[in-house]
């Protein structure tokens, strides 16, 4: 596996509160919005953007969620291991809320579609829309396709992008992992 | 994230490995607080058929089987023996055999025949769950109790857990015995004995005949049902003489000086092994038990079916 570092702590830092500020153009004063991180990684976003909203804006009344997916994947019974699951705490009601569901990288698009999903046993939203760190571009099984994009970034299936937390991890930044069998090989000349 | 699940089926607790028992627990968490959602059905079995085959009466353990298949989305087929054609003389692998030809993936039973599970898993390939095997098993109870224990200590090292009553015509106490054992608990069985199996000790419990010293050991006490159908002679004089020696009330509660938690895997016979002021106490936590056996039984369903389907 061969790492590249995609955003460091200060390009990640910049994109995250360009991220609050479209939040706050469009939702402030976040009285009917609600935010939900999806696990695991989601919610590391979701956290970082309540904080630093409610320290911009001085709303202290945000509401921040955590929602797990795994039960309404589309690949159950087809993986050999079973997905086991993470924590969810909404303890707020969607009715009529608009929603902004956060994950770290949008890929397929199936972690989404489950998340869609699995938001509406909690009520009827008015609106939902999509916050992505990372969009991997042209990678998409599903036609799915965020409202607010950190940055995008153009992949090969076999890659991984990982994302790191100050919180978790030790420090904020965004890595690419490529394959090093799928380098394209220099084509030698006769 | 994901995890293996080693068992096939679950037949016992016998059997069962402890990476699957904590599994199972950390699963039933999150079917706890799926099943008090708005909404509280998911969609992960909607592919799996599930027959309930019940060839023994039940309530709870049949209502909370389905109740679990179906928050689970998974298609469920009800058969009781009594309207079947066991009657006519079908043996139970061609039954069962019949049942899967209709391309049904997995089977919850209740025999009263001891063994009649592991007898069937050596039949068919579907994934069996024993709901209570005669006087041998009945391990999702077992799960649900040591399950509820630990959602009030927090853990069962060395919690102290007496078992009173019926023990020797209990499944539901050679299950808890093993798995509360695995679990670290320390176990003890309390009751005439009569009703007590020989070489019971061999297991590694306590016994004990006075329910005060019992009470005074204890920090879990477990009441079991007499099971006046599988008494096929008299093993104590009088149903008066065993309450007045084994029946728990809020009186002889309060002569321990502890707070002991009070459960019972029902159904309740109110007056003989605890007294109504006791069952309705707040030291009390049979309907948990009732909760919790859902979330446990969604767990078990969910690992089990979880294994990729070979078809």
């Amino acid at each position: 596996m061969k790492t590249k570092l995609f955003l460091d702590k200060e390009q990640f830092q910049l994109t995250i509160s360009r991220l609050c500020y479209q939040l706050i153009e469009n939702h402030f004063p976040f009285n009917n919005t609600v935010f939900i991180g999806l696990q695991p990684r989601g919610t590391l976003l979701a956290e970082r953007i309540h904080k630093i909203l409610n320290k911009t804006t001085g709303v202290s009344e945000l509401k921040t969620g955590s929602l797990d997916i795994t039960f309404f994947r589309d690949d159950f019974r087809r993986r050999e291991n079973i997905p086991v699951a993470s924590e969810t705490n909404i303890d707020f009601i969607i009715e009529n809320k608009k929603v902004v569901l956060i994950d770290d990288v949008l890929f397929t698009g199936r972690t989404i579609r489950a998340g869609l999903d699995a938001m509406l046993s909690f009520g009827r939203p008015e609106k939902v829309e999509l916050m992505v760190l990372i969009d991997r571009r042209f990678a998409r099984h599903l036609p799915i396709e965020p409202d607010y994009t950190g940055k995008t970034i153009d992949t090969r299936s076999s890659d991984k992008v990982k994302v790191t937390w100050k919180e978790t991890d030790g420090e904020d930044g965004v890595w690419l992992l490529t394959d090093n069998d799928n380098q394209p090989q220099p084509v030698k000349k006769k | 994230m994901s995890a293996s699940f080693k068992a096939h089926h679950l037949l016992g607790i016998k059997d069962l490995h402890l990476d699957d028992i904590q599994l199972i627990f950390q699963t039933a968490d999150n079917f706890k607080e799926v099943i008090n959602r708005p909404i509280k059905k998911v969609p992960s079995l909607r592919d799996v058929t599930i027959v309930n085959l019940f060839f023994e009466n039940s309530t709870r353990t049949r209502i909370s089987f389905e109740l679990a298949e179906k928050r689970l989305s998974a298609d469920v087929l009800n058969f009781s023996a009594s309207a079947s054609s066991v009657s006519k003389g079908e043996t139970l692998v061609d039954t069962v055999k019949n049942i899967l030809a209709m391309k049904v993936d997995m089977v919850v039973m209740r025999h009263p025949m001891a063994g009649a599970s592991m007898f069937l898993s050596r039949h068919i390939h579907a994934q069996i769950i024993n709901a209570g095997d005669g006087t041998h098993e009945h391990p999702t109870q077992a799960l649900l109790d040591a399950y509820s224990i630990r959602e009030k200590t927090g853990s069962l090292k060395n919690v102290k857990v007496v078992i009173v009553g019926d023990i020797l015509h209990s499944r539901v106490a050679l299950s808890n015995i093993l798995l509360l054992q695995r679990l670290g608990a320390k176990v003890m069985v309390c009751g005439p004995l009569t009703l007590i199996p020989k070489y019971i000790e061999e297991l590694g419990v306590k016994v004990e005949t006075d329910i005060r010293k019992a009470l005074q050991w204890c920090d879990v006490a477990n009441m079991l049902r007499i099971q006046m159908e599988r008494q096929d002679i008299r093993y104590f004089p009088t149903l008066r003489e065993y309450i007045l020696q084994y029946g728990v009330s809020k009186q002889l509660l309060e002569t321990v000086n502890k707070k002991i938690i009070i459960m019972h895997p029902g159904p309740i016979n109110r007056g003989v092994e605890i007294t109504s002021d006791v069952a309705d106490s707040n030291q009390s936590i049979i309907l948990d038990q009732v909760e919790n056996g859902v979330a446990i039984r969604m767990a078990v369903l969910y690992l089990l079916a979880g294994k990729k389907a070979t078809a």
